[in-house]
């Protein structure tokens, strides 16, 4: 199988035991596929939700962390006295602190880096930490520290980092392992064997995650026991990188992250100022907090890296791809991470000759991390910008070339069949609903506002699976406790757990009461990330719920004296198929009163061998450009995804919008600038870091889920959204402008300083 | 900083994320990050003797506290006051999280000092409870769907409510306009606009 270890799960894995009771799919849903609001909405729009950005403790202390303000230097020395004597500071922590000397990050067993490292690789990489009785105090002692830095010469351009006279960021060259090479048939074969023959280079610039909430952490000791309140995608990540970083035992680590203000990725490693939140605090003996100013949000908590992308492709008149060549250069940032772009090109369609080859260059920046379909939304503005112009080229429909071409096997190892690909349903329902042939005939001259389509299709290369534990409780009056260790990123989480109980049980949602995201009290859950968390969890979810079900099935057919076979369970209540009289509610079970209460512990069940699961998907989008100003108004947006079956439509919404939102952000308003300079970061705030505003994004939002379960998969038949909404949106974008005034727009951000030059050179030509 | 208080203007109208840059000095700019810079002066610190007594209108309650005259209305909020619905996103007037309604309309309480909002009635998305009832917007941001994370929805909320005050029957473009100020990076706006929508028709009918 050509698919890494999955980039959210960080060290190891337990396994869960099959329980070889699992229920068959759904046949009919009552609940399930409707639309329910969110069962912490209350919370939510109340202002009583508590984010770890709002935990305040009795004594607690307040962290800030100075950081290096050059893109490389080495630090000579630090003084820290007059710092200490600043009011209201209680604790200075720098490498030299004893405990504080220790190897980071501990990613998969391997560490990068120091959690203090004299060699300062990137601007915002950490010196020293205050803590102190506000953080207004903390922030002024920083002022206070003195650092000797000995400057040094710094690369930020990944082009550049491939020179042998470039500065090294690290000891042995600035490639990041080896680059990464497929290879499928025979491209030189198949080029020959083509009609047409596109080839471009487009590049995507670095983004950062900047979710609303600030990275942070609160952490507290009580005798040899740390808790940790982190804004997280995972506590169990967490907990397990912060016992290995400190030498703890993981039993003496308790992660609480239940309220989350958005993460997209960067919140799936664990920080070092939670390390430092939880040094200080025994420094002191009092909690500490440590929350990032905005601007260090930007500098040191990851980024989806830039990627300038070779891709040349192959096709005969009829439209058949014979050949895809394809190279991506991608940042790492100053430590290792994996900036490939290649997956979607390699199997997104049947092509019988490929070759890929991705390679990572250290730079001295901020390191990346995974970021919301890392890889893919890159991939996608080269690929399916090359495949609008193949289309261009053989006066092709794009939707047609398209599903002339998709793949029925995941296409390695002699091909692997997937358990499902609506891809083709996907593209004809979208572009029904969407009026895309329309569209395409109509007459396209006009004035300086022109209109334009595009199209652009995706698969997300991971799909789930175990392990998961979740435990459902009913009590003998019919309430229920759900219990999952998954965090609830603002996807949904809880909400779709509760209609699943719900679902099976037949109590109301509001009945259920939750418990998850805290290593303590919950079951082990993967991090929520990788659009995994429903198609690994919601199957547990049922799993649990079903075993609940059994065993008041057993105890009505004791107390009924009748066989279990004979029957069914409807709202809460049992009754006989064959005897209209026997029935029983489930809270006059007389077992039930006396035992209190059911527990029914669901594990996931393992995926089916021999086989792949992808989700898919298309988007189509419709724009105004303005010739004379290079403008863009985005007029329509439509989704059309195979995710598998919908479990909450209010929420499937949701996401799918949030996807293209974060795509418009990547095609047109988003880009990290480092200075040429200095290699600071130039437009480290919203101000001038633009995230897209309500204004920015289309006026129109359609969703049309292609909602047919993937009962091969999984006992829910759900497959992932989160990712694949967001990978088409910005090569659909830069097809619509293409189609609009037939300009091919190959770097982001697609914006009127660009496209102003673009047109003004087009005219120029004319 | 003398103890007495002037009565300071407050500049009129809402503040808009991305017009707002020239009107933060430097200086907070600086202190916000951090960062040393050798030969640079360490800022005089406020002793204690220094704070000033303010008297803060939330949600209809009087609070008694003494402040220092650079915290924010924010700060105050959160970390003195534990009204914490207000959220931190950026502390410099970019994002929105922390709007509340100063005097009936949104303000960035990250940008407003504790000092200036004597003497104005400051609403925060508590403030739209009725008890433990919902109040009109909150409820269309839950039957809409309004939100993913949750994080910067009490800011988008109290934006839409100071939209609604003033302009009870918003046209699209309105809403978009009136809704700018506010950042989400789940990207919920499709559904925040609904819920404006829904908001206005639901005040309209009585509430």
């Amino acid at each position: 199988m050509d698919q890494e270890s999955p980039y959210w799960i960080d060290g190891s894995v337990p396994e869960t035991p099959g329980t070889g009771e699992y229920p068959d799919p759904w046949k009919k849903t009552e609940i399930i596929g409707t639309r329910v609001p969110r069962v912490d909405a209350y919370e939510r729009v109340s202002g009583t939700a508590v984010y770890p950005h709002d935990v305040s403790l009795p004594e607690m202390l307040h962290g800030a962390i100075l950081r290096c303000p050059h893109a490389h230097a080495t630090v000579l020395k630090i003084e820290t006295s007059k710092a200490e004597k600043m009011p209201g500071v209680r604790a200075v922590l720098t490498g030299n602190s004893p405990g504080a000397d220790m190897p980071w990050y501990p990613r998969r067993g391997t560490f990068y880096g120091r959690l203090f490292d004299t060699n300062c690789r990137y601007e915002g990489e950490e010196v020293a930490v205050v803590a102190a009785e506000t953080p207004l105090q903390a922030f002024d002692a920083l002022r206070a520290i003195e650092v000797e830095y000995e400057v040094l010469p710094f690369v930020i351009d990944d082009e550049a980092a491939l020179e042998p006279s470039a500065p090294a960021v690290h000891e042995g060259g600035n490639v990041v392992g080896e680059p990464r090479v497929r290879e499928r048939g025979d491209v030189e074969t198949g080029f020959a064997e083509a009609d047409v023959v596109v080839e471009r280079t487009y590049r995507t610039k670095c983004e950062i995650h900047a979710p609303m909430e600030p990275h942070g952490s609160v952490a507290r000791w009580e005798g040899n026991k740390l808790t940790i309140w982190d804004t997280t995608q995972g506590v169990f990540s967490v907990q397990e990188a912060v016992a290995r970083a400190m030498g703890l035992p993981l039993a003496n680590v308790r992660v609480i992250g239940h309220y989350m203000g958005g993460g997209f990725g960067s919140k799936l490693e664990v920080g070092k100022y939670t390390v430092y939140a939880a040094l200080m605090a025994k420094m002191t003996g009092r909690p500490v907090k440590i929350f990032l100013p905005r601007e260090d949000c930007f500098l040191a908590t990851g980024n989806r890296p830039g990627n300038t992308m070779t891709v040349k492709i192959g096709a005969k008149n009829d439209g058949t791809l014979t050949a895809i060549d394809y190279r991506s250069l991608g940042s790492s940032g100053a430590y290792a991470y994996g900036a490939d772009s290649s997956t979607l090109a390699a199997y997104l369609y049947t092509c019988p000759n490929l070759r890929t080859e991705d390679t990572t260059v250290y730079i001295n920046a901020g390191k990346a991390r995974p970021m919301r379909a890392p890889g893919f939304p890159q991939g996608a503005w080269a690929l399916e910008q090359a495949m609008d112009e193949l289309a261009q080229k053989l006066g092709a429909d794009p939707v047609e070339l398209r599903l002339k071409n998709i793949a029925g096997v995941f296409q390695t190892d002699g091909g692997i069949p997937f358990t499902s690909n609506q891809l083709a349903e996907c593209l004809r329902k979208g572009a029904m609903e969407f009026g895309w042939s329309e569209m395409r005939a109509r007459d396209k001259t006009g004035g300086h506002l022109r209109r334009g389509v595009g199209v652009a299709a995706c698969f997300w290369g991971y799909a789930g699976g175990p392990p998961s534990t979740v435990i459902v409780k009913l009590y003998s009056d019919g309430s229920v406790n759900l219990n999952m260790g998954a965090s609830d990123i603002g996807t949904g989480t809880k909400t779709w757990a509760a209609m699943i109980v719900a679902e099976e049980l037949g109590v109301a949602v509001n009945a259920i009461q939750i418990e998850y995201a805290d290593t303590a009290t919950t079951q082990y859950a993967t991090s929520s990330g990788g659009s995994k968390t429903v198609p690994s969890d919601s199957p547990a979810v049922r799993a649990a719920a079903y075993a609940v079900k059994v065993q008041l099935m057993r105890m009505a057919a004791e107390q009924l004296k009748v066989d279990v076979s004979d029957l069914e369970f409807r709202d809460l209540t049992i009754s006989s198929r064959s005897d209209e009289e026997k029935k029983v509610a489930v809270t006059a079970l007389e077992k039930l009163d006396r035992q209190g209460v059911v527990i029914g512990t669901g594990y996931r069940d393992p995926n089916p061998e021999d086989m792949v699961t992808f989700p898919f998907g298309a988007q189509f989008c419709e724009v105004e450009v303005n010739t004379r100003t290079g403008e863009v108004r985005l007029l329509r947006f439509l989704g059309a995804h195979d995710s598998g079956r919908v479990l909450n439509r209010l929420t499937y919404d949701n996401q799918v919008f949030g996807g293209i939102v974060m795509g418009v952000g990547l095609g047109m308003t988003e880009e990290r600038v480092l200075d040429p300079q200095t290699g600071k970061m130039v437009n480290a705030n919203f101000h001038d870091y633009m995230i897209p505003t309500m204004k920015d994004v289309a006026i129109e939002h359609t969703c049309v889920p292609i909602d047919i379960p993937d009962n091969e998969f999984n006992t829910t038949g759900t497959k992932g959204l989160g990712e694949p909404a967001t990978i088409p949106t910005a090569a659909a974008i830069a097809n619509a402008v293409c189609d609009a005034i037939g300009i091919r727009v190959t770097d982001t951000p697609l914006n009127p300083i660009q496209l102003a030059r673009l047109i003004a050179e087009q005219q120029k030509e004319a | 900083m003398s103890n007495k208080k002037d009565p300071t203007k407050r500049p009129e109208g809402g503040v808009t994320r991305r017009g707002f840059l020239g009107s933060v000095g430097a200086g907070a700019v600086v202190a916000a990050t951090g960062v040393a810079r050798p030969g640079e002066a360490i800022p005089e610190i406020t002793s204690p003797e220094e704070m000033v007594q303010v008297a803060l209108l939330i949600n209809g309650r009087i609070h008694r506290l003494l402040v220092e005259p650079r915290w924010t209305l924010l700060f105050v909020l959160r970390e003195r006051l534990a009204i914490t619905g207000t959220k931190a996103g950026c502390e410099r007037g970019e994002c929105g999280s922390c709007t509340v309604l100063i005097d009936g309309r949104p303000r960035y309480s990250c940008m407003t000092l504790a000092v200036e909002a004597e003497g104005t009635e400051i609403t925060t998305v508590e403030g739209l409870l009725d008890g433990e009832e919902l109040g009109t917007v909150q409820n269309a941001f839950v039957e809409k769907d309004a939100f993913q994370c949750g994080y910067c929805t009490p800011g988008q909320i109290m934006a839409a409510e100071g939209l609604l005050r003033a302009n009870p029957s918003p046209s699209f473009d309105e809403i978009r306009c009136g809704m700018s100020g506010n950042l989400c990076r789940c990207g919920a706006y499709p559904h925040i606009v609904n819920a404006v929508t829904a908001a206005a028709e639901s005040k309209k009918g009585g509430r």
